[in-house]
């Protein structure tokens, strides 16, 4: 599988997230291992209606989509993997008006559990928010056949 | 929350409709919130658009980790009667079961609180208190 192919994955999964799709998240990059997600600023998702600045709830979705869809860049096979759990530190709110980007990487994946980190930006080097978290692999037949053969189309 | 009348008319009326009318995240979820005595229960009700997983289906976990983080902001706020909403330091949510596409409580605990820094407990379940879908904890920073 190539990085192409691995997008286009992950794109076709997004898309069957209704709150992703209001949410407006799109792919920026994807590699082995690693992806990118970006969540465009809008005034629906103000926290804060003093600052204009962006829920932290929205940016929780952002980082647990990102982390939870990284997997399936690690992975040949397309695998479903709740989450069980997350853990984010705020390092400073995000600056109102600009997209925040999401890039998370899986650090390690056991035949159980898949370990991810995530890091939450605007401009390079300005943290938003850091993110570990690690999900259950519950195998890919936990999915229905038809769903695998939507999310991964004709990459296979 | 710059606006202290509407701080004000939420605690003296216990209806939170206009306080959750002013922010934006808290009507893009749907979060809604009544109090009993002095006790605070809210409410995620059942809304397609929060949906994550489409083959259950079932709410994204990130919607439900925002529900929590709102519901705990919302809740220290009415026990600090402070006008500045509290500032999230770090947010540790555990999923337990999942969040079906039906509504969703949380109810939220000061476990602790310091002059600067306060610790919430929430906890969110659907059909019964004694089955959570989640838990969490959060460090809010409650001034600069």
């Amino acid at each position: 599988m190539n990085n192409a192919m691995r997008m286009d994955r992950v794109r076709r999964f997004i898309a069957t997230l209704n709150q992703c799709r209001e949410l407006g998240l799109t792919v920026t990059s994807a590699k082995k291992g690693q992806l990118t997600l970006c969540l465009p600023y809008s005034d629906r998702i103000i926290g804060n209606p003093d600052t204009g600045v962006i829920h932290g709830g929205a940016i929780t979705t952002l980082m647990d989509t990102a982390s939870g869809s990284v997997i399936m860049c690690a992975l040949e096979d397309f695998e479903l993997c709740p989450t069980l759990d997350l853990r984010v530190d705020y390092m400073r709110p995000a600056e109102p008006h600009k997209p925040v980007y999401a890039r998370a990487e899986t650090y390690r994946v056991t035949r159980n559990i898949i370990f991810t980190r995530c890091e939450a930006f605007q401009d390079p080097g300005e943290t938003i928010a850091n993110c570990v978290g690690t999900f259950m692999r519950i195998g890919k037949e936990a999915m229905p056949k038809s769903f695998r053969e939507l999310i991964d189309g004709d990459t296979k | 929350m710059t606006n202290p009348e509407i701080l004000r008319y939420t605690q003296e009326t216990g209806d939170f409709s206009r306080m959750l009318e002013s922010i934006p995240y808290a009507r893009f979820i749907g979060l809604e919130c009544d109090r009993f005595g002095d006790d605070l229960i809210f409410r995620l009700p059942k809304k397609e658009e929060n949906l994550g997983n489409p083959v259950l289906p079932a709410i994204h976990g990130g919607v439900i980790g925002g529900f929590m983080e709102l519901s705990a902001i919302i809740y220290l706020m009415m026990s600090q009667e402070t006008l500045r909403m509290p500032r999230i330091v770090d947010f540790s949510l555990d999923y337990l079961r999942a969040g079906l596409n039906r509504e969703t409580f949380a109810e939220c605990q000061l476990t602790r609180q310091g002059n600067r820094v306060a610790n919430v407990m929430i906890t969110a379940w659907q059909k019964s208190r004694s089955q959570p879908i989640a838990t969490a904890r959060a460090h809010f920073l409650l001034e600069d």
